[in-house]
């Protein structure tokens, strides 16, 4: 039996409307990885926050006893002196300093205020070797994927001599390979005696790494489950409080003449103007049809999309769009909204949301339109609408007053999805539609998509999880380096066959 | 998972029952009138303080005639403030209008066949044109160039700075017309007559109330009671909660009670002053744009966050240029109605009020950041700021201690607006 590092005990918090935590406890070994699950909304984030002091001593109720003593964290700077590092679920990185100056933030190697840049560079070497980053330290941190910024990340929990190390959605926004390298990364910390904490919705990753799994409903502890008792099918039962038969809802597709069209698509780098990201892309949707686009990350999907929504990504945009077969312009944002497009984005806080205000406004936003006459909001119907939606996508909120900023980051993403579900569109681009949603919501979100391509919308589903893809989608395209490498029905479609395409192409390529 | 939760409605909505608490209501309400209690109690403070003078009816209505102007920038620079943005230039716009509006009427000697240039309401028009014309100018390089705002309106405000003395070849001008003089020193006519109350007689005088005034005002009460009425009738009647009757009750109450007050108090000097009108009804126009117009409900979305906003269909651009045009315009009015006052154009006119307004607003409770702002905050911000300087005054307090106080207060307002944030988050 190896002994208990950390023991929080009857943890109750409350935020104004919402009793976030009620009593919950939670018991971590020395040296393993503990796991927390628990739907959007349970309280998972908010009890890591109070362990490591993001929400003072006093701000809630409660012990935590860390290494045998009692802890009243007031900072997160206490609790980084016991080493404990958060790495919370949006990345805290500042994009326009280097890697070597991001992961000494606010600990520089300096002498007397002065930075002494050697040592810098060097520990940060050290440090980035560690989590297995080969990259210059000079380099800027906006220049750099998520998945190596996400290692950035641990590379500065490192620097603070970390012993027990809390991730907040380390893998939400990574590739499969990348998340693959961080959860190693874990296990190889496991052997030096480091302690995690990893909080997840990919319960194929917890299954894997994690020693015990604590889950958390309604702000609750539910239970903790050992090494051996730790199945998928477990967790979401735990977690739901009921057991889920299948991932994704049966579809019965009624698919029917072309919806939207594109020819030609090209786009250029919106900096480098040499640099093509997008080359010469074909693509259709059918009325009722779900498409995906598979892809690893960096393929260029994002681009795409964003590109064809109003040119919001990009220059020297070119090519067609036919919408029913007659040609359309979708040059600005306006524009294609008008066409029917809708770009639901992956990005929800940096281009999601505005999160300094409520549910309301972020509902009806992209379609002002439809609760308004003569440019005259009509308060009550704007009410009604946010309240609608709010249900349909089951937002866990004390009310659509609620500022979204607040919110959890699963409830989030469901405000995306209910502004352009309500703005109405033909054709639907979700981008990441499911990033950081609980097994049970995902489920309802693509109920949704279902009930939308039944309705005759045509659905474009871009994906880093192949299993959703293959689950959810009639037709899948798969997207390489700009490029459209490959075209399949979905039924004919595997992960395997997948990769192929994307393989062969950058084969092609060099 | 929260299927079955009732629809709710209000912010202080907060357990599942859909009665309110009165004393969570009041508290939820608290944060709204926190400002308005504020300018209630440093008007108390300086009435003591003044023997009495601050409440006086010729000083009341002298303390609208002295912030009228500040208060007309304060709704554009609202705006402004919550789109993200700044406004550096209204000081100097306004005094550059202020000018141009002297010129016209009084300065230069048109030929006959232009002469109607130098009418007045011509004039008036001209002098909002340009004002326009000025702040979409200023507009058209913030939203499509990309200028900072902080910049284009430095240089704005130099530039119109040295305009006005240029035009004004250095001198004041003046005086103007009576009509044009009336915008700021009129009194609305007391179309019934006045009403005498002998029983409230002081000091053998009889008080005298311009009736007029308080029929308007009357007809006020009676219109907002009705409407906020209707209102809580129509959310009740779709199933959302309402505030408990007893706090609608004391509200509309205590709303009706300080208008008439106020209302009483102009009556019996000499009625509602027609700067007032201008103002009162511009007030209204930016209530209804900032909470009802789809326009205002862009503004704040694009103060909140510029990149959603735009991927939402709204037209970032389009929209900011706008908001710098009606600010332009606001700032024309005041600088005309500062003239108006002044009864003459002087090349200083105008310099400095631009840090009068923007206090104001933050005053106000609008955020530096952009997407948080009421138009409501705006116009009490200014009366906080002109009460004090009114209540200074009186008091003998010298000017520079004057600055230092409102410097002061300025931090404090935002200081608590801040940590009242911090608090509930
Ligand atoms: N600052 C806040 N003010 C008000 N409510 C809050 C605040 N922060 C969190 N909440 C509420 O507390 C609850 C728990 O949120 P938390 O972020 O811990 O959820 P989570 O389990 O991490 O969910 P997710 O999987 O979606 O990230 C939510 O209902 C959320 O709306
Ligand atoms: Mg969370």
């Amino acid at each position: 039996m190896s002994k208990t590092i950390l023991e929080m005990r009857n943890i109750t918090k409350t935020f104004p409307g919402v009793k976030a935590l009620s009593d919950v406890n939670l018991d971590v070994q020395e040296g393993e990885i503990h796991a927390i699950c628990g739907e959007n909304g349970a309280g998972k984030s908010t009890l890591m926050k109070v362990l490591s002091g993001v929400y003072p001593h006093g701000s809630y109720e409660g012990h935590i006893v860390y290494k045998g003593e009692e802890q009243n964290f007031r900072s997160i700077r206490d609790s980084e002196h016991k080493g404990i590092v958060i790495i919370h679920q949006e990345l805290a990185l500042v994009p326009l300093l280097s890697i070597a100056e991001n992961i000494f933030l606010g600990n520089e190697q300096a002498k007397n205020g002065v930075i002494d840049w050697d040592e810098t560079r060097d520990g940060a070497r050290k440090l980035l070797a560690m989590v297995g980053l080969s990259e210059d330290p000079d380099t800027l941190v906006t220049n750099i994927g998520l998945g190596k910024q996400q290692l950035v990340e641990i590379a500065k929990a490192l620097s603070k001599q970390v012993q027990l190390l809390i991730l907040d959605e380390p893998t939400a926004s990574l590739s499969e390979k990348d998340s693959q390298a961080l959860l190693d990364l874990l296990l190889e910390f496991k052997k030096q005696g480091i302690t995690s904490i990893i909080i997840s919705h990919k319960l194929n990753e917890i299954s894997r790494v994690a020693d015990r799994v604590t889950v958390i409903r309604d702000g609750r502890t539910i239970e903790t489950m050992d090494t051996n008792d730790i199945t998928e099918d477990r967790i979401i039962t735990s977690m739901v409080g009921r057991s889920l038969e299948d991932r994704y809802p049966s579809r019965e597709p009624k698919i029917g003449d072309v919806v939207l069209e594109v020819k030609n698509w090209s786009v250029y780098h919106p900096q480098h103007r040499e640099r093509q990201v997008i080359k010469n892309i074909d693509i259709n949707l059918r009325k009722g049809e779900v498409v995906g686009i598979a892809g690893l990350m960096g393929s260029g999907r994002t681009e795409f999309a964003m590109s064809l929504f109003g040119k919001s990504y990009g220059q020297k945009i070119s090519g067609e769009v036919f919408k029913n077969g007659r040609k359309i312009d979708v040059a600005n944002v306006g524009k294609a909204i008008a066409n029917g497009i809708a770009y639901a984005t992956e990005d929800r806080k940096n281009y999601g949301l505005n999160l300094i205000d409520h549910i309301k406004h972020n509902t009806t936003i992209a379609n002002l339109a439809g609760i308004s006459r003569w440019g005259v909001i009509d308060d009550l119907a704007e009410l009604d609408v946010a309240n609608d939606y709010r249900k349909k996508t089951n937002i866990r909120s004390s009310s659509v007053y609620q500022v979204t900023g607040n919110l959890s980051g699963g409830n989030q993403q469901k405000v995306v999805l209910s502004k352009w579900l309500y703005a109405n569109p033909e054709v639907l681009i979700l981008d990441e539609p499911t990033r950081g949603i609980d097994v049970g919501a995902k489920y309802e979100i693509y109920t949704i998509i279902n009930q939308l391509a039944a309705q005759g919308k045509a659905i474009l589903v871009i994906s880093s999880e192949m299993p959703e893809l293959l689950g959810i989608t009639d037709r899948l395209y798969v997207m390489n380096e700009g490029r459209i490498v490959g075209e399949m029905p979905t039924s004919e479609a595997s992960q395997e066959k997948i990769m192929r395409s994307i393989v062969r192409a950058e084969g092609k390529a060099s | 998972m929260t299927v079955h939760t009732a629809p709710t409605g209000t912010p202080a909505d907060q357990a599942k029952s859909s009665e309110l608490s009165f004393i969570g209501a009041l508290r939820a309400n608290m944060r709204d009138y926190g400002l308005l209690l504020a300018l209630i109690l440093i008007m108390l403070f300086f009435q003591y303080f003044t023997a009495g003078v601050l409440f006086k009816p010729v000083n009341l209505t002298n303390i609208i005639l002295q912030n009228s102007y500040i208060i007309v920038m304060a709704l554009g620079m609202l705006l402004v403030i919550v789109a993200g943005h700044i406004d550096l230039s209204v000081g100097s716009v306004s005094g550059f209008v202020g000018a141009l509006a002297a010129m016209l009427m009084v300065g230069w000697k048109f030929p006959p066949e232009l002469a109607f240039l130098a009418h007045p309401i011509v004039a008036g028009a001209i002098c909002l044109l340009a004002g326009a014309a000025i702040g979409a100018a200023q507009g058209y390089l913030i939203a499509y160039h990309k200028i900072p705002s902080f910049i284009v309106t430095l240089a704005g405000m130099l530039i119109f700075k040295g305009l006005s003395l240029a035009i004004l070849a250095g001198k004041s001008v003046g005086p103007f017309p009576t009509e044009f003089q009336l915008l700021s020193a009129g009194f609305i006519p007391d179309l019934i007559g006045p009403t005498t109350l002998p029983w409230l007689a002081e000091n053998g005088q009889n008080v005298v109330l311009h009736t007029t005034t308080m029929v308007i005002a009357i007809l006020a009460v009676v219109g907002s009671v009705f409407f906020s009425i209707r209102t809580r009738a129509r959310r009740r009647a779709r199933g959302y909660d309402v505030e408990p009757f007893s706090l609608f009750v004391v509200k509309n109450l205590v709303i009706a009670a300080l208008v008439l007050f106020f209302a009483y108090m102009l009556a019996s000097y000499r009625g509602l002053p027609n700067v007032l009108v201008v103002m009162g009804v511009l007030i209204a126009f930016f209530v209804f744009l900032t909470k009802r117009l789809t326009f205002g409900r862009r503004i704040y979305a694009l103060g909140g966050n510029l990149k959603a906003a735009a991927l939402s269909g709204v037209k970032t651009e389009r929209t900011t240029f706008y908001i710098f045009a009606i600010m332009g315009a606001l700032a024309a009015l005041a600088g005309m109605i500062y003239a108006a006052r002044l009864n003459s154009a002087t090349p200083k006119a105008g310099q400095g009020l631009e840090l009068d307004v923007i206090a104001a607003v933050f005053i106000g409770g609008a955020s530096a950041l952009g997407g948080v702002g009421q138009v409501a905050g705006a116009v009490i911000g200014a009366f906080i700021m002109g009460v004090m300087n009114n209540g200074m005054s009186i008091m003998g307090v010298n000017i520079d201690w004057q600055q230092m106080i409102k410097g002061v207060v300025l931090l404090a307002a935002v200081f608590f607006d801040l940590y009242n944030k911090n608090r509930s988050a």
